[in-house]
């Protein structure tokens, strides 16, 4: 498929790029305070939490948030079973960064690795590759995952395995893309001239100019990847019920939606929160690093 | 060119999309019979050996795997593909009944985001860092981190169970398809009104454009005629992508509306061990983002006479 013609707008003089840049940093302030709320609540949730998030108690059930009629002892209510919600929601947080701190960079390197066999040697590997990628074309990754997941079962690795093996195409792509153009670039001729091997010319001239686009494709990954495991812990092919991923308390709660609205407004919009801030510091670096990169999504 | 060489485009891309449901297949009988004993999905745990026996001779799973395989690809090819093992209607005609709701959830989606992503987009060019271009893609950037089944959660809780003006589920009428209509096209038209919106700012500052102005051209002509055919394409692009991502969304969302479809069916099949429908319904799924790539890959080139056949 051809990419799209894109124009390249008529760039503002660097001084005003400079200030215009720093004023949307500005802008992302509040970006950056939901990714450390997040990181903290993620990294001590065990510690926060007053309760065990798992632990079931009967007679507290379906207890409303404190703004709407409950008490301090459970500020954002309790479920079905009397779990403390805001205990839950620190322990998916920390489900959500998990995935996300293995499955990006684990997706990002073996892509980057198949895009350079690709780009670099060309022949079968390239073959192979995009042969593959057609695949995914055609076989949607959730699909897939759903399918992968049922038949090794439930359980937070194979989340994480599911996950890598559905994105790292996307950098496999991307890093092809970029090694056939620097591969005829002068520098690069010009090592392989002097007889640079190979393994020189790969460390040393395309990954320093590969760096951008893969950083840039993780951050914005990451939105995906917590949406991705939400998906799949909705549809209960995720971590595993009763274990507090958001995607699971969502669908538990689902069935008492009409009696007890919290339990799936307040997982739903922490989820839509860090992925909408995730998607925003994506878009962010992206603009400042590569705004080549603009149709990426 | 002629049209000679668009059959032979047509030829090759046919190809090679049969090439690619070939290896999905392969992809999904790998998976759903080597990794794990698909006995276990067969025989209950009370089963006794003589019966587990039983079930492995009946689905010939004592032969080698490439037997197996052999056996699996030849049925395949003559669209034999079995019987549901839940309950033991042709697993073909299983599915294939169900086709036409997901087709009719999916165009209707598929509509839905292209007219509402269009319209926004266009607005938000015209109107270009003033509020209603703020309001837009605000929209849209929520449109793309919102996951579609809290979407689907949040329109039942507010139109079904609060206002009570829409059904929670189910399909039979055109208001039962309304909300899984717009939670299954939200993210595409979130997709479409991002690239028409871009297209059309570059559009707008074109040579053509200021041309087409200088002539003395209405306004509305310029807009519609000059810039808004220039920011169709990429926006015809994506598509071919987004068929992919709708039956995704087909899965989550006819789950959540219990929207009696493919999608739903498959999550079933897949839940239930039930691989011939799981098979079935995935050789099916794949076929048509193929073919619905390939449509997309003709009309491009129908539609933009600067990309000449087999430049890409």
């Amino acid at each position: 498929m051809t990419a799209p013609n894109v124009a390249i707008p008529v760039l503002a003089p660097p001084s005003r790029r400079r200030t215009r840049h720093w004023k949307r940093l500005a802008l992302l302030t509040p970006s950056l305070l939901i990714v450390t709320l997040f990181l903290v609540a993620a990294i001590f949730a065990d510690v926060l939490s007053v309760y065990d998030p798992r632990e079931i108690v009967l007679p507290d059930k379906l207890i409303p948030p404190v703004f709407d009629g409950g008490s301090w002892d459970h500020v954002l209510g309790t479920d079905h079973l009397g779990r403390d919600i805001l205990a839950r929601l620190l322990a998916g947080a920390r489900i959500s960064l998990t995935v996300v701190v293995i499955a990006v960079p684990a997706a990002a390197i073996v892509g980057t690795l198949v895009g350079l066999l690709a780009g670099w040697r060309l022949g079968w590997a390239d073959r192979v590759l995009m042969r593959v990628v057609d695949m995914q074309l055609a076989f949607p990754a959730l699909l897939f995952a759903i399918l992968v997941a049922a038949v090794w079962g439930p359980s937070l690795r194979n989340v994480i395995l599911i996950i890598t093996l559905c994105t790292w195409s996307g950098y496999a792509r991307l890093v092809r893309g970029d090694v056939l153009s620097l591969r005829e670039r002068e520098f690069v001729l010009a090592a392989r001239a002097i007889g640079a091997r190979d393994l020189r010319v790969i460390s040393r001239h395309l990954l320093p100019n590969l760096f951008n686009t893969v950083v840039i494709l993780m951050t914005m990954e990451v939105a995906t990847v917590i949406l991705f495991e939400a998906g799949l812990s909705f549809l209960n092919v995720g971590v595993g019920a009763g274990i507090s991923s958001w995607g699971v308390m969502i669908s538990e709660g689902r069935n008492f939606m009409t009696i007890a609205w919290w339990l799936i407004w307040i997982p739903g919009l922490a989820i839509v929160l860090i992925s909408l801030t995730a998607m925003m510091m994506g878009d962010w670096l992206r603009d400042a690093l590569d705004p080549r990169l603009r149709n990426l999504r | 060119m002629t049209t000679n060489s668009l059959w032979g485009i047509l030829a090759s891309r046919l190809l090679q999309g049969l090439l690619v449901v070939f290896l999905v297949v392969s992809a999904v009988f790998f998976v759903s019979r080597v990794t794990r004993d698909p006995i276990a999905f067969l025989a209950s745990d009370q089963s006794t050996q003589a019966e587990i026996e039983a079930l492995k001779e009946r689905f010939g799973l004592n032969d080698h795997v490439v037997v197996q395989y052999g056996r699996f690809l030849w049925d395949t090819v003559q669209l034999d593909m079995g019987r549901s093992l839940l309950n033991g209607r042709d697993a073909l005609g299983e599915v294939s009944s169900r086709v036409v709701k997901t087709l009719q959830l999916g165009v209707a989606s598929l509509l839905f985001a292209i007219v509402l992503g269009l319209s926004t987009g266009v607005i938000a060019a015209l109107r270009r860092g003033r509020p209603a271009d703020c309001l837009a893609r605000l929209l849209a950037v929520f449109g793309q981190a919102v996951p579609d089944f809290w979407l689907g959660l949040m329109l039942i809780f507010f139109f079904s169970v609060e206002l009570g003006w829409l059904p929670t589920g189910g399909s039979g009428s055109l208001k039962h398809m309304i909300l899984p209509m717009i939670t299954m096209g939200t993210f595409t038209s979130a997709a479409v009104m991002r690239l028409t919106r871009s297209g059309m700012i570059d559009a707008m500052d074109a040579d053509f454009v200021r041309t087409a102005r200088a002539k003395g051209l209405p306004e509305r002509t310029v807009v519609v005629r000059h810039a808004l055919r220039h920011a169709l394409l990429p926006v015809v692009t994506i598509l071919g992508i987004q068929a992919g991502r709708l039956i995704a969304g087909a899965l989550v969302v006819e789950t959540v509306f219990a929207w009696p479809g493919v999608g739903r069916l498959t999550i079933q099949a897949i839940g239930g061990g039930d691989f011939p429908v799981t098979q079935t319904a995935i050789l099916l799924i794949a076929a048509s983002i193929v073919l619905a790539n390939i449509v997309v890959d003709l009309s491009y080139r129908l539609v933009d006479p600067r990309i000449r056949a087999g430049s890409a």
